[in-house]
């Protein structure tokens, strides 16, 4: 029992991305009488969002017919494909590879997609409420999902409660929906808990950062759609970098590194800073100035890693289960569609039970089974992954194996055993000059009066095992430089700098003991990302 | 006694704000936008006055376009009992938004009228003083302390030289200053209630305001960029340099 306050809905969803959304609108336009919620951590609908992003539009014509005659904020048709393999002074030009070919689509800011979307599902109806963290899940009594509870406000970094306290409500639903995105924290414990990616492989990921640029007039060609792989990372790294022109002489650039590297010296951040230095980005970039930056977690894994996305009383939709197509770079279409179809499947049943085999037999997860050999090829090089997928995208997928997908908690080599390449890397000019200015752009604020949101839970590990084996590689894979060890008499302290969080959740995928646990802080903190 | 409270829909403060490109404003294309925190202040104050049981109602008032209405919307999440909504296409200068808001008070006949000392945004300083001015009653600036004493109101202000404590009589107009409290946060529940609590929108002209720009913008620009410096090994490096550039 409890004493908290409690407001019912039919259907609660957990985050306001596009998976949510559109799992709200659907439900509305099925059935105008359901009562349904989405309940946001971001103090505003997209500003935790952070995506490239070029979008397939089909999934948005369904959801909303006639969008294209008042269409989001940033939606800007894409004129032209390019991929390039980089060197450190040169370039070759690659054939575009099928699944990459852009001809319909857009690019669109997804935070400013997702606004958008949330005034149309306000619209239906929908209550949304921004600035509130889904912090734990609430149970009923047979031990199904029966809703969430909100995290308290106004807790103290110890725990006290402050003047401003008030108590986080509860929310209670026939259904939840856990649209959190990649490694939402709820569906976490969800999968845990009802053990839902027992028969699947582990789940992989890789890390995305982000900048938006207003360049010089001139030096940005709206609607071209520029891919990168090679320089600066190593041919045993998976990644590359994303760089969509867009209106108004401004340039979405970003850069992507699969988790699974294994050089425990390697800061993704750095090698991001590099990609711009190239001498064709450079030239691009060169004069301008930042609007907004971040990073986010990418779910990678793909059909190999799906988890059962239902469970009593609740369903995974989106990244947060995982349906993102990597060879496509591209998530949101899926994520709408899930949505969508858990829309449909929750108006037409009223429970969870019979999604999972839904989604298995539809279009989304047919898309993740024809490139499911994509990505794991790249285990075992580039030129090795090049190949192979060249070879599956001819045959779509039809050769009869499937590769493993391995975790990326246990892919970093321990110090000594692993020789780092030479990363020729260069002096940089080009701003943020680190991490720290990066934030800065992020616009990231948390109150530092509350409970650091980033739990490690063996904090002798920090300063015994890890300095020998790994060298604390948390103080180089965060993006945000939460994590510093500091040195204090005879030995190190691990500082945490939770107030830099831009809630990507790299730390809590990539730390090699897992013992580091993100947590959802006081609604309303994190970044406040523009047009991202 | 009724409370009236100004609140301005503003830029957020954790926004980095850019100037447009052809130096007519600030960016607000995407922009986060908030309640005033100074006014958010003002009507803490103002439901800690009702709580208290020295008030008994408490109004919002905004001027603006139809997007302030979710600034209205908060202040009743917050707990206000109503909102007034002054519809304008167009920004108001303080003093066409100091004489709009005396019609309300001539509408309304509140006990007191509490608003920030300024909005983030244009930084002004005015509108609460005009008023005061407008409705020849009592103002106290930059409070951060108040006591109600029937029918007068003692007012700690910060000032300049540290903090002056002075004694108005009521009606008055009093703007508030950071120290003065921290506001609520909203409980979910509340933005429901919020959304069926009474929201009046009153146009310029019902109100028989002439709007007048008594301030012409010329231009906007961004502070200059700073420059790349130097570490200097010593003072008397440090002397040379600002020599060579002249500084000294």
């Amino acid at each position: 029992m409890t004493d908290r306050e409690i407001m019912e809905y039919d259907v609660i969803i957990v985050g306001a991305g596009p998976a949510g959304l559109s799992c709200a609108i659907r439900l509305k336009q099925l059935k105008p009488d359901l009562m349904v919620a989405v309940i946001e951590k971001s103090a505003e609908v997209g500003a935790h969002i952070l995506s490239g992003a070029v979008i397939e539009p089909e999934p948005l014509d369904e959801l909303l017919p006639g969008w294209r005659d008042n269409p989001p904020p940033v939606c800007i048709p894409v004129e032209k494909d390019e991929l390039w393999l980089l060197r450190k002074e040169g370039r070759i030009k690659l054939p575009t590879p099928p699944q990459q070919k852009n001809h319909g689509n857009f690019i669109v800011s997804l935070g400013a997609m997702c606004n958008w979307m949330a005034e149309k599902a306000e619209a239906l109806e929908v209550d949304i409420f921004p600035g509130y963290a889904a912090s734990e899940i609430r149970f009923t009594e047979d031990g199904a999902v029966g809703g969430v509870v909100i995290g308290d406000m106004g807790v103290g970094r110890e725990g006290n409660e402050k003047d401003t306290y008030m108590q986080g409500i509860e929310i209670h639903a026939g259904m939840t929906v856990l649209s959190e995105g990649c490694r939402g924290h709820l569906s976490k414990q969800l999968i845990r808990k009802f053990d839902l990616d027992k028969d699947c492989d582990p789940q992989t990921y890789g890390i995305g950062m982000k900048e938006l640029w207003k360049v010089q007039p001139g030096k940005s060609t709206p609607g071209l759609v520029q891919h990168t792989a090679g320089w600066p990372l190593d041919s045993k790294t998976y990644g590359g970098s994303f760089i969509y022109h867009l209106d108004k002489d401004r340039i979405a650039i970003g850069f992507v590194v699969g988790l699974d590297y294994h050089d425990p010296e390697f800061m993704p951040f750095e090698a991001f800073q590099q990609m711009k230095h190239h001498p064709m980005v450079h030239a691009m970039l060169e004069g301008g100035e930042i609007l907004s930056s971040g990073a986010r977690a990418i779910v990678e894994g793909g059909y190999q890693s799906l988890p059962k996305t239902e469970m009593p009383g609740a369903l995974l939709i989106g990244d947060a289960a995982g349906t993102l197509n990597v060879p496509k770079v591209k998530g949101t279409h899926q994520a709408m569609r899930c949505g969508m179809m858990a829309a449909e499947h929750i108006s037409e049943t009223g429970s969870a039970k019979g999604f999972d085999t839904k989604l298995r037999n539809s279009e989304v997860v047919k898309e993740l089974y024809k490139v499911r050999n994509i990505r794991p090829a790249f285990y075992k090089g580039f030129w090795r992954g090049f190949l192979r997928a060249a070879i599956e995208t001819i045959t779509a997928g039809k050769l009869p194996t499937t590769l493993t997908v391995h975790s990326d908690d246990s892919s970093l080599e321990k110090l000594g055993t692993y020789t780092a390449p030479d990363r020729k890397w260069m002096d940089r000019d080009l701003p943020p000059r680190d991490r720290l200015a990066a934030v800065y752009f992020a616009a990231t604020e948390h109150d530092e009066d509350q409970p650091v949101h980033l739990r490690i839970l063996e904090p002798d590990v920090c300063i015994t095992r890890c300095v020998e084996e790994y060298d604390n590689p948390c103080t180089r894979f965060c993006p945000a430089n939460v994590y510093e060890m500091v040195e204090e008499g005879s030995g190190r302290r691990l500082q945490i700098n939770s107030a830099n969080c831009v809630h990507c959740k790299t730390c809590d995928i990539k730390d090699p003991y897992q013992i580091i646990n993100w947590v959802t802080p006081e609604g309303g903190s994190g970044p406040a990302y523009q047009n991202m | 006694m009724k409370i009236l409270v100004g609140i301005k829909r503003v830029v957020d403060y954790n926004v980095r704000i850019r100037v447009k490109s052809d130096g007519s404003g600030v960016d607000t294309d995407g922009v986060k936008m908030s309640v005033n925190p100074f006014d958010e202040i003002a009507l803490e104050e103002a439901l800690r006055m009702r709580e208290a049981g020295t008030a008994e109602e408490v109004i919002v008032v905004s001027a603006g376009g139809d997007e302030c209405q979710q600034q209205l919307r908060t202040g009743l999440a917050m707990g206000a009992d109503r909102a007034i909504q002054i519809q304008s296409s167009h920004a108001l200068q303080p003093l066409s938004t100091a004489r709009a808001f005396l019609k309300i008070i001539e509408r309304e006949e509140p006990g007191l009228v509490i608003m920030g000392k300024q909005a983030i945004d244009d930084d002004n300083s005015q509108t609460g003083q005009m008023l005061a001015a407008l409705w020849h009653r009592p103002q106290a600036t930059f409070a951060s302390k108040i006591e109600l004493n029937g029918t007068t109101a003692t007012v700690t202000r910060e000032v300049d030289a540290g903090l002056e404590t002075i004694e108005v009589d009521l009606p008055a107009v009093i703007s508030v200053d950071l120290r003065l409290n921290e506001p609520r946060f909203v409980k979910l529940p509340d933005i429901m209630k919020a959304k069926r609590k009474p929201l009046d929108i009153l146009s310029l002209e019902d109100l028989d305001v002439t709007v007048e720009g008594n301030l012409e913008f010329g231009n906007y620009s961004p502070p200059p960029h700073r420059e790349k410096g130097i570490m200097v090994e010593d003072a008397a490096q440090l002397v040379e340099e600002l020599k060579n550039r002249g500084l000294i």
